[in-house]
């Protein structure tokens, strides 16, 4: 079992040669709207976009001019400067994967830019909000766009910052500091991970950088400690089960955000950080890539679960994300195979994610930010715009025949089937329960009586924002086909992350794929009876024990809360007796024994000049012995 | 002869010294001082004699002179003192203390 | 033989002045018992071969030292004589411990110690003379050290200069100031001398008032300390009464009398 990864080439020149600008532009755009404040107000948010919309351009011209090259030459290292002498040059590595990634990052987000001008127009700090956002695609970039792991770091960090500036960028309202911080301190464990598996790289191989990295055949404890670790750091920042339970809280920031970094980029990174270590640390058939997994499927099963017992839009989005992005780590773990669906899945649900969530946006924006779901119902004649395209995600995410999802997230199960049967078949089940969370929310959405409060004025939200969605839903719609359909993606990520020995090819009738057509028609049947068809309360019934588990994220907060915080809240209150007792004990007591025998031993001074005369005269006798004894005098 | 002069030194030494502790008057306790420094006197002279060198006389010379000085403002203070506290006692002037 | 003679006499002469000096209640005996020893010393220098030490000795110390040791016991109360009772715990008897310890220590080292026969300055001062050779010394080889006594001596008649001066805070009284306030205090008229209208001109009685009343302040209350001391009180009942009274009279009491008297 070989993989086939191309050697990496450096390069000058060209517009590859520029590919720097992609970072640089948006990190001009935040540092310009961040330093000069309130001076850019009127037209900050015309300067995002334009940054994101100029690296979106160099994208594109990198793209064309990579595609030039032959297939085995598309991997192409830029060198930048020397960043840390001896140990790490700093370059940006163009090829297949990291292309890709770019391409996504800066189209969805110019596309979230533009849309976010009219989403967030009554917001006084619009301008902060693009300067952060524009942080995020330049942090983002340098993440996937690195060659080395060391730049892959900065820019995590660089997005976590980002992140956790968005989640609380209303941080007025507690919940969304409270949730900031959260999504802070998790994707810190993540970090750890990351970091000590980046010292183990370091200490084991000598090298950082991906060019320098020889892919291995057989693991060894070494890379499988390595391979665990980088899967922590994934975890943290793809929200994957045990570190998934900052990702719902996430969704206090702005809808723009949660489509931005929470759904279509930033979650993903672990996906990439995966099958860009794939070759190295992840090698088919091994106990990491087993790990990965194992790790996707659980947690596409708890997302969905999750997906189904939420009211409010945003967080069951949120859940269907966390399932979405397991399917993708579903496909991370099986190898050169499930790579190019991962990332396919990655990208087309980039698209259609994006999509719902932008579309959520814009129900929001016409309903007075409310986002209790029961809140809603029947705003499809009123929002017809909004509604169509998100019925396109919607279809799209449940794997409807010929839609996006439907390639890509079968092509998923098809080879989990294939390799690891049981994860497989996880992931078909969760198929069918995607099929009923996203009914249920189409359908207590735009189906059904409609049961907003009398001050909520429905109305379609403007063009600018109504564009996007119509881009995105065309995604949605269409990239699925066209990226898997005779392997489109599979050879072009080859020279990237290596090709499997045989070329999958796409059966419409296959096994899997049908059961997962009839769960998926199963789940949306049932979602019609309990939510089309029959009366949504717009109270929240109390539900079954199931309900409960799901709507409490399957207890995994009070799980964290059990297992970390109160033993942490012990163990302190443990070293708070030790300090009071035992440190303030001997300081205090040394304090209190010096000031007590000090308080007696002053008494000594009396003040009267004879007793300190005659202790004078004792001395002088005394010293005069002392001399006639030891000088013999 | 010079064993007798330093011991009769000696016994007025310390007869200053217990003076010095015994007695209350500022003015007794100076001159008991004054004792203690003319038995060093003796002394120095004794042992000038003994050894066949001025120079101990020199010596008590210039501690008559230090003692001059030393009378001079030692009785400035206590007439100072006397003139605040209305009392000549060492023991009353006992403020600094713990 | 003669020093020997001299030495025994002197040695007993000032240790006994000294111990009369520790232990006479009245500081101006002890001044006089201090004025003995440093006579005896002045003799012991001169036999010593020390005549310039002891010419020293009488002027400096006899004569000026004691008597600025007189004067301020003038400033302070001639009559101040200290009482014995020692109040601070264990004071007298661990000073005299002391005091016997540290002299009984100096006669074990001196008393074991071997002395030469004495050098005797007769080479010292070889060259010129006593005199000469001292002047030698203290202006060749001590010359800075003679400088700096002189330096010394000066801020020491400086500083007591401005510590026993006192800033006048008021106007000194005029004749008027003067004059009135005797007549408005309680004796426009001098001071009752003493014997006037007594039967006894003696000083120690005191006067009696035109209306026969016996004045007290006529005596002065050192003297009626006397005769109350001494039992010579006179046969009247009247008169006795009153020098009683007047020997109670405590110091501050009489001082801000005689104060009084001043300004009257």
């Amino acid at each position: 079992m070989e993989s086939h990864i191309a050697e990496i080439a450096q390069h000058t020149g060209g517009v590859i040669g520029l590919s720097w600008l992609m970072i640089a532009f948006p990190l001009v755009g935040a540092f310009v709207l961040l330093v000069f404040g309130r001076f850019t107000n009127r037209w900050g948010h015309l300067l995002g976009v334009a940054m994101s919309l100029a690296s979106f351009a160099v994208a594109v011209l990198a793209f064309f001019e990579l595609v030039g090259f032959g297939e085995e030459q598309r991997r192409r290292a830029v060198h930048l400067y020397e960043f840390i002498p001896g140990m790490v040059d700093m370059g940006l590595l163009i090829d297949p994967l990291s292309i890709s990634f770019a391409l996504l990052i800066t189209g969805v987000g110019s596309l979230i830019h533009i849309y976010s001008i009219g989403y967030m127009s009554h917001d006084e700090h619009r301008r902060r909000f693009f300067a952060y956002l524009n942080l995020f695609v330049a942090a983002m970039l340098l993440l996937v766009l690195a060659d080395n792991y060391v730049g892959l770091f900065i820019g995590w960090e660089g997005v976590g910052l980002a992140s956790y500036l968005l989640i609380g960028f209303w941080q007025f309202k507690p919940s969304a500091a409270v949730a900031a911080k959260k999504a802070f301190v998790v994707n810190r464990v993540g970090d750890f991970g990351l970091l000590v598996g980046m010292f183990l790289i370091w200490t084991t191989f000598g090298t950082l950088a991906f060019g320098e990295l020889q892919p291995i055949t057989s693991e060894n404890p070494t890379t499988l400690a390595i391979g665990l670790l980088l899967l922590l750091g994934a975890c943290g920042k793809s929200a994957q089960l045990p570190l998934q339970s900052w990702l719902l809280d996430a969704m206090e920031g702005p809808t723009p955000v949660s489509a931005l970094i929470h759904a279509a980029t930033m979650v993903t990174a672990g996906v990439y950080l995966v099958v860009r270590s794939g070759a190295f640390f992840f090698p088919e058939g091994s106990g990491a890539a087993l790990a990965v997994a194992i790790v996707g499927a659980a947690t596409l099963l708890a997302g969905a679960i999750i997906g189904c017992a939420k009211d409010d839009i945003k967080k069951g989005l949120a859940g269907s994300t966390m399932s979405q992005i397991g399917y993708m780590m579903l496909g991370a773990g099986l190898g050169p195979a499930g790579y190019a669906f991962a990332i396919g899945h990655l990208i087309t649900h980039g698209f259609f994610k994006a999509d719902l969530f932008l579309g959520a946006g814009s129900v929001m924006h016409g309903m007075n930010d409310e986002v209790d779901m029961r809140k809603y119902g029947g705003l499809r004649k009123l929002m017809p715009i909004t509604f169509a395209t998100f019925f396109i995600g919607y279809l799209a995410i449940i794997g409807f025949p010929l839609l996006s999802g439907y390639f890509t997230k079968d092509g998923i199960i098809e080879t989990a089937v294939h390799h690891q049967p049981i994860l497989g078949w996880l992931a078909v089940l969760g198929a069918g329960i995607t099929g009923f969370y996203m009914s249920r929310m189409v359908f207590m959405t735009f189906f059904g009586q409609k049961r907003w409060a009398d001050d909520a004025h429905p109305h379609e939200s403007p063009s600018v924002m109504t564009i996007p969605l119509m881009i995105l839903s065309l995604g949605a719609l269409g990239l699925g086909a066209y990226l898997v359909l005779s392997n489109r993606l599979l050879l072009f990520l080859a020279p990237a992350v290596g090709r499997p020995e045989e070329l999958p090819a796409f059966h419409f009738t296959s096994t899997p794929g049908l059961a997962t057509l009839a769960l998926v028609a199963v789940g949306a049947a049932f979602a019609w009876m309990r939510y089309g068809r029959a009366e949504v309360p717009s109270v929240q019934p109390r539900g079954s024990f199931l309900t409960t588990f799901a709507r409490r994220d399957l207890y995994g907060d009070a799980l964290n809360e059990s297992l970390f915080m109160r033993p942490g809240q012990w163990l302190t209150r443990l070293a708070v007796y030790f300090d009071n007792r035992g440190i303030d004990g001997i300081v205090n007591g040394l304090a209190a024994g010096i000031g007590g025998s000090s308080g007696r031993l002053r008494r000594i001074q009396t003040g009267f000049a004879r007793t300190y005369a005659l202790s004078i005269l004792i001395g002088a006798a005394l010293l005069t012995g002392a001399l006639l004894l030891v000088g013999n005098i | 002869m010079t064993t007798h002069y330093l011991i009769l030194s000696g016994l007025l030494f310390a007869i200053g010294a217990m003076g010095v502790l015994i007695r209350r008057n500022a003015i007794v306790v100076f001159m008991c001082v004054e004792l203690m420094l003319n038995a060093c006197n003796l002394a120095f002279v004794t042992f000038s004699r003994q050894v066949g060198n001025l120079e101990g006389q020199i010596i008590a010379f210039f501690v008559m002179v230090v003692a001059a000085a030393e009378v001079v403002v030692g009785l400035a203070i206590i007439v100072t003192i006397f003139r605040t506290r209305r009392s000549a006692s060492v023991d009353d002037a006992n403020l600094l203390k713990y | 033989m003669g020093e020997t003679i001299t030495f025994w006499v002197l040695a007993v002469v000032s240790v006994g002045a000294a111990l009369g000096m520790v232990f006479n209640r009245k500081a101006v005996y002890s001044a006089l018992m201090l004025g003995t020893v440093m006579l005896s010393l002045a003799v012991l220098y001169a036999v010593q071969d020390a005549p310039f030490l002891a010419v020293v000795q009488i002027i400096v110390y006899t004569g000026a030292i004691m008597m600025l040791f007189l004067f301020v016991l003038m400033l302070v109360g001639v009559d101040s004589s200290d009482s014995f009772v020692e109040t601070l715990k264990g004071q007298r008897f661990w000073a005299v411990i002391a005091a016997l310890g540290f002299v009984s220590l100096i006669a074990l080292a001196i008393g074991n110690a071997v002395f030469a026969d004495e050098a005797g300055l007769a080479q010292a001062t070889a060259q010129g003379g006593y005199i000469r050779s001292i002047a030698l010394l203290l202006f060749t080889k001590y010359v800075f050290a003679f400088e700096i006594t002189s330096a010394l001596l000066i801020t020491a008649a400086l500083g007591a200069m401005v510590l026993a001066h006192r800033e006048r805070l008021t106007d000194r009284p005029t004749q008027k100031d003067l004059s009135r306030a005797r007549f408005l205090g309680d004796h426009p008229s001098p001071l009752p001398g003493p014997g006037t209208y007594a039967r006894n001109n003696a000083i120690d009685m005191p006067a009696l008032l035109p209306d026969g009343s016996v004045a007290e302040s006529s005596v002065n209350r050192y003297i009626a300390r006397y005769d109350v001391e001494h039992g010579r009180m006179p046969e009247d009942p009247k008169l006795a009464a009153a020098i009683r009274h007047r020997a109670d009279d405590d110091g501050a009491d009489s001082d801000a009398e005689e104060s009084n008297g001043v300004t009257k």
